[in-house]
């Protein structure tokens, strides 16, 4: 029974443990999704965090150690945006023509994104930190916290709602895309980095290299335009 | 592989130091990937085999690294339970109208510019 309480200790002081799970869950995720014949609902990342979500809570384990060791895959993401210049300049060709096109298009959808939410919320009489919590939640995660820093929500509720967000967009995106006869790569990429940023862009890569490419280009472009136009569209609303 | 991260950490970190240095209000990744997409626009070729590799890989297991930010769901399910109905609708509704809208007026102006 000692034996066993030293291994616990080891297990929870080590960032071995949560690595491996996550990769764990990593995998697992993946499997589910080839089970469920790649369907667009099939979400590998709701998945992995739904299996991981559930056995912290079961174990009782604290989230900050758990991303103790998660942190080291969580790093990766930094140096995974910068790798979104490859697809981008892979397909420059094809981008260069349709360039304020793109613009025009995400610019325009980024901030409808934030409108639409913003006025459900305040519709349900949400709190005033959850609506400016919402605000963002259609940006990459670390400048969508930076707006909602700024313009008064909780900066890690909405971490959750980006993660959430993105996962509802590369699900249930492609399905509404068909619904509006959206056919154009170009076109659906464009729509789902604009509402689904780097998770949309995952999905978006896997299925076409132009969808991949526009989605990316979509998620720097909206990163750029609500982090300059949000705070101050806010401050004219509600300051 | 290990010159290609060097790269791509380089991009990054001169982003950070950017960003800092000029108070932009944009991630230093952002404008790392922005450094490198014009490094690679300037030396007029297709990108290093290397670097596209790696690139590569990343980017097929991009989904794999949101996972540890999304656990931390598990912080604000108090919160999410208090006011599901309003966050949930603003998700989901939000969200899907955003792509709706933003594929459309994306599929009308490539049809009309050229």
């Amino acid at each position: 029974m000692n034996e066993l309480g030293e291994i616990w200790v080891y297990l929870a002081r080590e960032p071995l443990a949560a690595l491996t799970a996550t990769l764990l869950a990593w995998l697992a995720a993946l499997r589910l999704q080839a089970a469920c014949a790649r369907h667009p609902l099939a979400n590998p990342v709701l998945f992995a965090v739904a299996i991981l979500a559930a056995v912290l809570l079961l174990a009782g384990i604290d989230y900050r150690s758990y991303f103790e060791g998660a942190q080291f895959v969580h790093f990766l993401l930094g140096p995974a945006t910068v790798a979104l210049a490859v697809p981008l300049h892979r397909q420059w060709a094809l981008v260069r023509r349709s360039a304020w096109v793109a613009v025009l298009a995400v610019v325009t959808g980024g901030i409808f994104a934030a409108a639409v939410g913003v006025a459900i919320a305040l519709a349900l009489d949400a709190a005033p930190e959850v609506v400016a919590s919402l605000a963002p939640r259609s940006v990459t995660t670390p400048v969508a916290m930076g707006i909602a820093e700024r313009i008064g929500g909780l900066p890690s509720l909405t971490a959750a709602l980006v993660i959430g967000s993105g996962i509802t967009g590369a699900a249930l995106g492609p399905l509404v895309l068909d619904l509006v006869r959206v056919r154009d790569m170009r076109a659906r990429g464009l729509a789902i980095g604009t509402a689904a940023h780097g998770i949309g862009t995952a999905r978006a890569l896997g299925v076409s290299a132009a969808a991949g490419a526009f989605s990316g280009l979509a998620m720097g472009l909206n990163a750029l335009a609500s982090a300059l136009l949000l705070p101050l569209i806010w401050r004219f609303l509600f300051g | 592989m290990i010159g290609a991260l060097a790269t791509l950490l380089v991009c990054q970190l001169a982003g950070e130091i950017l960003a800092r240095a000029l108070h932009l209000p944009v991630p230093g990744p952002v404008i790392g990937m922005v450094l490198l997409f014009l490094g690679l626009l300037l030396r007029r070729r297709p990108s290093p085999p290397g670097l596209a590799a790696t690139a590569d890989a990343l980017l097929g297991n991009l989904g794999l690294l949101f996972v540890p930010a999304g656990v931390g769901v598990v912080l604000y399910l108090p919160l999410l339970a208090r006011d599901w109905v309003p966050l949930s609708l603003a998700v989901l509704v939000g969200t899907l109208a955003a792509i709706a809208c933003t594929g459309r007026l994306a599929q009308w102006l490539l049809r009309r510019i050229p």
